[in-house]
């Protein structure tokens, strides 16, 4: 608590919502972070074995190696719309989201705190795999920072989508609809198991309509320094999308939209 | 002095239910001030208005000055509520929740002390380290009050706090309230229990179907609305017309008039006397509120 002396009072109110949305996580870190790595770390297995032999996508790139920057993106994105997308919603099931409503904090602030513990939800569960991914190949990396950028911009676009649907979702069965008929779907079909080239003309046209393929595949050009599109395409897109999402998210808390009658 | 909440025409329809129709109140810094009304009267309605939790479909509220939909970070730092619904989160202790509260408020470490304060005159020291989910409905009950008081409001507001709570927590809870109300804060409170704001609240105001039909300090409703009241066991006997007026209800051969001053005792019994009535029993009571209540809101159907 000390070092919180040091945060002036005007900052203390955001931060103390940041902080209370990464513990709220972080105290569950077994089903929060440990589940959805194991489960990446099981695709891995899986398909690396399975196809190892038989998918060629880049010259000179072994599958499993192609196959583990799509796996972690897909995972980054998964978790930072779980993380925004299940506090909202579990809180106004339960009702304590009133005890955040009842306070000073700004519509911005209150978006501010849910996206960035989204952001680090993302993050940290994309960091874990990598580490281990790295047990089993190594992987080059020829651009840092567009690694880092399409895993920051794509978890803070999927933070922003679960605070909207946290806003709209009065039921868990509407968050599952949307967990099984958006999120699954886009990243499922976004080209983590395979590159788009391979697909037919018509569903290349499809993939390219699918914001989740240019997450993947600028982050997958982070590592290997080639990819399906150029990442700077990429990034304006994945960079515009979060952009149109987060000013739409700030509207609807401005009005009150489903959070104040 | 600014007024600690000022209320100006609020109206507020859900969909086509009107549930507050026209509501004007001035709540003066430093008082102790009982909302009343039946079920569904537009109590919570209002307080969530003021909490700015729902938006007025016309008026405005302010507190201690500031607008609560145009000012409402400086209303709401001014202003503790606590909900109806017994509400809680589950993933952490009371004492990180009561921290996490005053945090949002601005609070830091300098506020520790008066959580700890909030603890004690609440009985929850010793559940301090426990998780929300394992306190007993009482003790959430508790919780959800200490929260509201985290920052220290100087307005605060209780939708039920006594709701499903035992005697004893209900007399701690409005000692550590009447010690706040000395301490200068308003206090703002809605109970079923009439006898509690009886005894707690220097003004009352009652409601029904989202209006107020009664504003006054306790002790003039008292008088106004229900006097005295003279039970009389008569057995199976016809009333003189004359003291008809006077009766408020009777069961079986007992007979309760609501009586203005002690004159009208002696007008009735002489009347009585004329018919040749005797009386079997005789009791004289002090009207409460709940009587003022009843003869206000009691009757539903109109
Ligand atoms: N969010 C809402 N949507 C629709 N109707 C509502 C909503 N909130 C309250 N109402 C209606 O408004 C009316 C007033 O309700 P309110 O909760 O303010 O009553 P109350 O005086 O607090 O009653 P109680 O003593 O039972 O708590 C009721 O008819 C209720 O059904
Ligand atoms: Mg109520």
């Amino acid at each position: 608590m000390t070092k919180l002396a040091l945060i002036s009072s005007e900052f203390r109110g955001p931060w103390t919502l940041f902080k209370k949305e990464l513990l709220r996580f972080w105290r569950v870190s077994f089903q929060t972070v440990a589940a959805p790595v194991i489960t990446a770390l099981l695709y891995l297995l899986i398909f690396s074995h399975v196809l190892e032999r038989h998918v060629q996508v880049y010259d000179g790139v072994p599958y499993t190696a192609f196959l583990i920057p799509g796996l972690i993106m897909m995972s980054v994105l998964q978790n930072a719309f779980a993380n925004s997308s299940s506090s909202l919603i579990q809180s106004k099931v339960m009702g304590n989201l009133v005890f955040v409503l009842l306070t000073p904090l700004t519509h911005f602030q209150f978006f501010m705190a849910f996206l960035l513990a989204a952001i680090i939800r993302g993050l940290v569960v994309g960091l874990c795999i990598y580490l281990i991914a790295m047990w089993f190949i190594a992987l080059p990396i020829a651009n840092p920072w567009l690694i880092f950028a399409f895993a920051f911009f794509g978890s803070a676009l999927l933070g922003t989508f679960g605070i909207i649907a946290g806003i709209w979702a009065d039921r868990f069965d509407q968050m599952a609809a949307f967990q099984n008929f958006i999120i699954m779907p886009l990243s499922f079909l976004s080209g983590v198991f395979y590159s788009i080239h391979s697909l037919p003309p018509f569903w290349q046209k499809v993939s390219q309509l699918n914001p989740f393929f240019y997450m993947i595949d600028g982050f997958r050009y982070g590592f290997f320094g080639k990819g399906d599109v150029s990442p700077l395409i990429s990034l304006s897109i994945v960079g515009t999308s979060f952009l149109v999402l987060a000013w739409l998210t700030l509207k609807m808390l401005k009005s009150g939209y489903k959070l104040r009658a | 002095m600014k007024p600690a909440i000022q209320i100006n025409g609020i109206h507020k329809s859900f969909g086509g239910l009107h549930a507050l129709n026209g509501v004007d109140l001035t709540v003066e810094q430093g008082e102790f001030f009982a909302l009343l009304g039946p079920n569904g009267a537009g109590k919570s309605t209002l307080i969530n208005i003021l909490a700015g939790l729902i938006k007025p479909s016309t008026g405005d509220i302010s507190v201690m000055g500031f607008d609560v939909v145009q000012q409402y970070q400086q209303a709401r730092k001014l202003l503790g509520v606590v909900p109806q619904e017994l509400v809680f989160d589950p993933f952490f202790n009371v004492r990180e929740m009561l921290r996490f509260q005053a945090g949002y408020f601005g609070c830091g470490p300098e506020n520790d002390a008066w959580v700890d304060e909030i603890l004690e005159g609440l009985g929850l020291s010793d559940k301090a380290h426990t998780n929300m989910r394992r306190l007993s409905g009482g003790m959430k009950r508790r919780a959800l009050i200490a929260q509201a008081l985290a920052h220290k409001p100087p307005v605060i507001v209780l939708d039920e706090p006594t709701a499903g709570v035992d005697v004893e927590l209900r007399q701690m809870l409005w000692e550590f309230i009447k010690k706040l109300n000395r301490d200068g804060h308003t206090i703002i409170l809605t109970t079923h229990y009439l006898e509690e704001a009886e005894a707690l609240c220097s003004r009352v105001a009652m409601m029904k179907q989202g209006k107020i039909v009664a504003l006054d300090s306790t002790a003039n409703l008292l008088n106004k609305f229900a006097g005295k009241q003279l039970r009389l066991i008569l057995g199976d006997v016809n009333l003189p017309a004359s003291i008809q007026p006077l009766l408020r209800s009777q069961e079986k051969g007992a007979f309760t008039f609501a009586l203005h001053d002690m004159v009208q005792i002696e007008f009735v019994l002489s009347a009585l006397r004329e018919a040749n009535i005797k009386v079997i029993d005789m009791q004289l009571n002090e009207a409460d509120l709940e009587d003022v209540f009843l003869s206000l809101v009691g009757n539903q159907n109109d």
